[in-house]
């Protein structure tokens, strides 16, 4: 690592240094605790839980969701946010559902599933650090932008008709009950893993979330890391435009509608700081399976969608208070 | 004897009691599958679905659906539907084409699909119980608002969201008969998307846009009651009339005040109802559905499936200010 090898650099910590820094750095571990409880809880709850294939039925809640969790989870890092994740995922598979009137082939559909998602990305990326414009402002645009093309292209209609082998990436399994969709998730959440916490990039990115003006008379050029960040967020949201498309084998232009806040809450509940600087891709990975876990287990129940949503709720605001509310009792001061 | 193998003869005996006990009680379980809850609509048939599995005993409903009107919701629905192992699941589909490859999996895993009320493309079911003909209901619609204008006028949709089939296929059927009313044109079609403060928001567009608008039809439960009230709000009662589908309890205060002259629905009681006797009857191989099959369905008396396997309960009922007190404490 070359902050180590420079003598006068230093080091800057993953999550935010002060009081809390303790408390936070067990974070994860909390939100582990968090998901053996809930996993006990489940199996105790319903006889259907502890079953192979119910779990990996129940992987599917989030794994798309999740894939675009993690580059989610750098760009906030950064002190940006990109809210148009679920129409670019809207407008990446119209294009596949489009393209494959003209009896195009599955990589030409990949192709085209992630290009559109890369381009919707740069056109994001483009407007914030070109423009100077907010992000959050910038996003809020394009999602009503990016979903209104795929409404102007399909209105009341439906693409359908994706080839068998397309399907398979959404619906198939490796190995026993290792869907493919797994086996991306994990992949993905090692790769990004790795850019985060293991590379200078990853270093890069704490900084410029921590202290952008800082950042930039280090050395850091501060809107190509972002415009990179813009990129795969676009790059992933074309990935579970891929994935959902071959789940679903139809395009409608309501397609992950409202997933932007899921997969938002998701980094937030990891432990991604809202205002950036902090936050780490495992704690990404342990809210997804909190996540889909409680989903999946109150579904069992047949609790009603309105009330799972209170409970992620409540969830999220439990976490983020709870280690507030320790170092409030601790010193006294919040 | 080691302990070990004691408990074990004795754990196997008692599943193997317990087996042959639940196998004897187990009740046949049967999902209805709500496009979202929270619609009063999909609560009386809920109520109707209850009401059959009283009568055929050792039945239990299990009422679900996702929280907003998505297809994700629904698949994620049906999944844990899959892993509970149903008997059955009758379902109001978000998305006719995308929850098919869920429901072929149940199908797979020997549980018995059907659609109701909005369908599932032939592949992800076995049958469709459409509540009336989309044809009768078109007509249907536009009588109500043409009944009230015996000199024509203008009027003006109000839909549900673009992609829903139910409402986009009524619209079509009754374009198909507009020729019958010369003097009636309409304006617009717009979408609230099956919420309240949007379908409010449209319907006030709607009178900004057209001063001289003489009827908004609302063919969706949510998008009627709100413009009722924005037609109230505006003071427009008695130049605007709204009319539609409805329900009866929501839209009593409608009729008292006049915002709406009458409106129609089928009894979404005797739908529910009719799902639950057809999901059973399939569940139990007392019934197969095949084109042609007819299948008895109590005091509903009973369906006949046409060459898609689908079949259609009864034609819609018009509500006004006569029967309005009767049954809004119904449904």
């Amino acid at each position: 690592m070359s902050l180590t090898d420079t003598p006068t650099a230093r080091r800057i910590p993953d999550r935010l240094s002060g009081q809390g820094a303790r408390i936070l750095r067990s974070w994860e571990l909390l939100l582990f605790i968090i998901a053996v409880l809930i996993f006990v809880g489940n199996t105790q709850a319903s006889p259907y839980f502890l079953d192979a294939w119910n779990l990996s039925d129940a992987t599917f809640n989030f794994t798309e969701k999740a894939m675009v969790a993690f580059a989610m989870a750098l760009l906030i890092i950064s002190g940006e946010i990109d809210l148009s994740v679920a129409g670019i995922i809207a407008l990446s598979s119209t294009a596949m559902g489009w393209a494959l009137q003209f009896g195009v082939g599955t990589p030409v559909l990949i192709t085209i599933g992630l290009s559109v998602g890369l381009l919707c990305g740069a056109f994001n990326g483009a407007l914030v650090t070109r423009l100077g414009l907010p992000s959050i402002v910038v996003t809020i645009g394009t999602m009503s932008l990016f979903r209104g093309i795929s409404y102007i292209v399909l209105g009341d209609q439906a693409f359908n008709g994706y080839p068998t082998d397309f399907a398979w990436l959404g619906r198939g399994y490796v190995f026993w009950v290792i869907s493919f969709e797994l086996v991306l998730f994990t992949v993905f959440a090692v790769i990004y893993g790795v850019i985060l916490h293991f590379t200078n990039f990853g270093r890069h990115i704490f900084v410029i979330g921590n202290n952008p003006t800082a950042a930039t008379f280090s050395g850091i050029r501060v809107d190509r890391v972002k415009m990179i960040l813009f990129l795969l967020t676009g790059l992933m949201s074309g990935v579970a435009a891929v994935c959902l498309t071959a789940r679903l084998g139809s395009t409608r232009p309501s397609i992950a509608s409202a997933w932007e806040l899921e997969i938002v809450t998701m980094v937030v509940l990891g432990g991604v700081s809202i205002l950036g600087g902090a936050g780490s891709i495992l704690g990404v990975v342990i809210a997804a399976l909190v996540m889909g876990m409680v989903t999946f287990g109150l579904g069992l129940l047949n609790v009603p969608g309105i009330v799972m949503s209170i409970f992620i709720g409540a969830l999220l605001i439990g976490v983020i208070a709870l280690p507030r509310l320790i170092r409030l009792v601790r010193t006294g001061k919040a | 004897m080691t302990i070990t193998r004691r408990l074990a003869i004795g754990v196997s005996l008692a599943a193997t009691l317990l087996g042959t006990t639940a196998m004897a009680q187990e009740p046949v379980r049967i999902a209805i599958l709500a496009k979202s809850l929270g619609n009063g609509f999909f609560e009386a048939a809920a109520r109707g679905a209850e009401e059959a599995a009283k009568e055929l005993g050792n039945t239990e409903i299990i009422y679900t659906g996702p929280t907003d009107t998505t297809a994700e919701g629904q698949i994620e629905v049906i999944n844990s539907l899959i892993a509970q192992r149903v008997d059955a699941i009758a379902i109001s589909a978000n998305d006719p084409d995308a929850v098919v490859p869920a429901l072929q999996k149940a199908m797979e895993r020997g549980i018995t699909v059907i659609s109701w009320d909005s369908g599932v493309a032939a592949a992800g079911r076995e049958m469709h119980l459409a509540p009336s003909s989309d044809e009768l209901i078109g007509k249907t619609i536009i009588k109500l608002a043409a009944d009230h204008l015996p000199e024509g006028g203008k009027v003006a949709v109000l839909s549900a969201t673009s992609t829903s089939t139910n409402q986009n296929t009524w619209i079509a059927e009754m374009d198909k008969v507009m020729g019958d009313y010369p003097n009636i044109e309409v304006v617009a079609t717009v979408y609230g998307d099956d919420l309240a403060d949007k379908s409010y928001r449209e319907a006030q567009g709607l009178m900004q846009s057209h001063p001289d608008l003489n009827a908004i039809i609302a063919p969706t439960s949510v998008g009627i009651v709100a413009a009722a009230q924005a037609v109230a709000d505006a003071g427009m009662i008695g130049k605007v009339n709204v009319t539609g589908l409805g329900l009866p309890s929501e839209m009593a205060g409608a009729i008292e005040s006049g915002a709406s002259q009458s409106f129609a629905i089928w009894n979404p009681v005797d739908l529910g109802y009719t799902t639950a006797m057809i999901a059973h009857a399939l569940a139990l191989d007392e019934a197969t559905a095949e084109p042609g099959a007819t299948i008895k369905t109590g005091r509903m008396g009973s369906v006949t499936l046409d060459d898609t396997n689908s079949a259609a309960m009864s034609v819609p009922f018009t509500y006004d200010k006569s029967n309005i007190e009767e049954f809004k404490s119904i449904f």
